[in-house]
């Protein structure tokens, strides 16, 4: 060290001191903004649109408990109906009511199953799956059918061209098809002849920061609360915790989806 | 050859003056319904002549925006076109928005432009209040004589 020719250049240690010191006035703003939006995205407040596009940060999800659900309560198919429309459908003149029954747009069915074996009846709704890996998106030719990235998976009617692929790929029979021009349709759920619609989680609810569905919402209000609605993502969610402590299944697991929809007791 | 000229000027003349007709209905002509919100309001959400030429470039961003990234904040959405452009028929409920004279169907009408926003999207209001910036038309119903059942949602709609 004594010998001149060693010494440290402070010079170029200035110069590396400074570049740092750029860098982090480069990075710094863009690394805060990152993190802000993050924060900032995982919901509108309530009662407020949501005016930051929806991040991975969050996968909705339900857990359907069936030995909540009672035999013949119909509550949230008629919730779901009143709150996307589906009751404002009417049977097109002269159509054969058994045809219409079929082709109807549902997008939650009241399903019973009994095992064989042992007779025990199970009651449950079956409606989108919201799979991580949806055989509907798989197959469809224009980009319609989406998963949003907080895991809501739903059509773009406006890209819909009305080919039925996804109703085909569906392992739940969940998707609907529109045969028939709509008269009388609701500001939030649009719907008109040609395309292919399902569950959508209440969509509108979430954009809006709203709890729950409707049909959870009409599941508890008939004192049943089989349906509970949420976060899969966050651990703390009520969602989190009953999937922590019930034993629950996913329909078809075999299929591999990762279905967004849990049953528990099936 | 004198004939065909003055039969050419007439035409001409003829010509020029439908042109003219055409463009005065075209400039004159106001399509905001009397008695909407948007006949109170001193401007459109951006400056009329923009969204005279640009309205439909404006709700597709917006289509796009809201159906894939769940934006319902902004200004630019079809329901607010529709909150605040709807006319209150004799009854009170609302007139749907693209029937003929009405806001959107006279005007498409007029340019000879068919399109088919409505062959799914609500014509009227139908479900409450749109809240600040959408424009009011809390009217019950969805078209005359039609009243929704009871107990449709009542959500803020963007």
């Amino acid at each position: 060290m004594n010998n001149p020719s060693e010494a440290i250049d402070q010079g170029r240690r200035g110069f590396m001191r400074s570049a740092a010191g750029v860098a982090t006035v480069t990075l710094a703003p863009g690394v805060l903004l990152h993190t802000l939006a993050n924060a900032a995205s995982p919901g509108p407040t309530a009662g407020e649109p949501r005016a930051v596009q929806v991040t991975d940060q969050v996968r909705y999800g339900m857990l359907i408990d069936t030995t909540k659900c009672a035999e013949g309560c119909t509550a949230c198919v008629s919730a779901c109906d009143r709150e996307n429309g589906l009751d404002l459908q009417t049977m097109p003149e002269g159509a054969d009511p058994a045809l219409w029954d079929r082709q109807e747009a549902r997008w939650i069915r009241k399903v019973k199953v009994q095992d064989n074996l042992t007779g025990k009846v199970t009651n449950l709704p079956l409606m989108c799956q919201h799979c991580e890996h949806p055989p509907c998106v798989d197959v469809c030719p224009t980009g319609a059918s989406f998963k949003r990235a907080d895991g809501i998976v739903m059509v773009d009617r406006h890209l819909c061209i009305g080919c039925r692929y996804c109703m085909m790929a569906c392992p739940y029979k969940a998707r609907s098809f529109i045969h028939t021009n709509v008269e009388v349709k609701l500001t939030l759920a649009p719907r008109g002849k040609g395309c292919v619609e399902s569950c959508n989680l209440c969509v509108h609810r979430r954009d809006n920061g709203q709890a729950s569905t409707a049909c959870a919402d009409a599941c508890a209000a008939a004192g049943h609360g089989a349906i509970l609605f949420g976060d899969l993502k966050d651990p703390a969610s009520p969602l989190s915790q009953a999937l922590a402590k019930l034993p629950s299944r996913q329909l078809r697991e075999n299929l591999a989806l990762n279905t967004g929809v849990r049953y528990a007791g099936v | 050859m004198a004939t065909a000229l003055v039969t050419g000027g007439r035409v001409i003349l003829g010509l020029a003056g439908a042109l003219l007709a055409l463009a005065v209905q075209a400039g004159g002509s106001n399509f905001v319904i009397p008695g909407s919100q948007a006949a109170k309001e001193q401007r459109c959400v951006e400056p009329t002549d923009f969204m005279r030429r640009n309205h439909m470039e404006v709700i597709k961003h917006q289509r796009d925006a809201t159906v894939h990234d769940g934006i319902r904040s902004t200004k630019h959405s079809l329901a607010g076109c529709i909150a605040c452009h709807v006319a209150q028929g004799p009854s009170g409920h609302p007139v749907p928005v693209n029937d003929d004279r009405q806001f959107c169907g006279a005007c498409h009408e007029f340019a000879a432009v068919r399109l088919n926003c409505f062959d799914c999207h609500a014509t009227v209001p139908a479900g409450g209040p749109l809240g600040p910036g959408g424009g009011a038309a809390p009217a019950p119903g969805v078209a005359p004589g039609t009243p929704l059942p009871p107990g449709h949602p009542q959500t803020t709609v963007r």
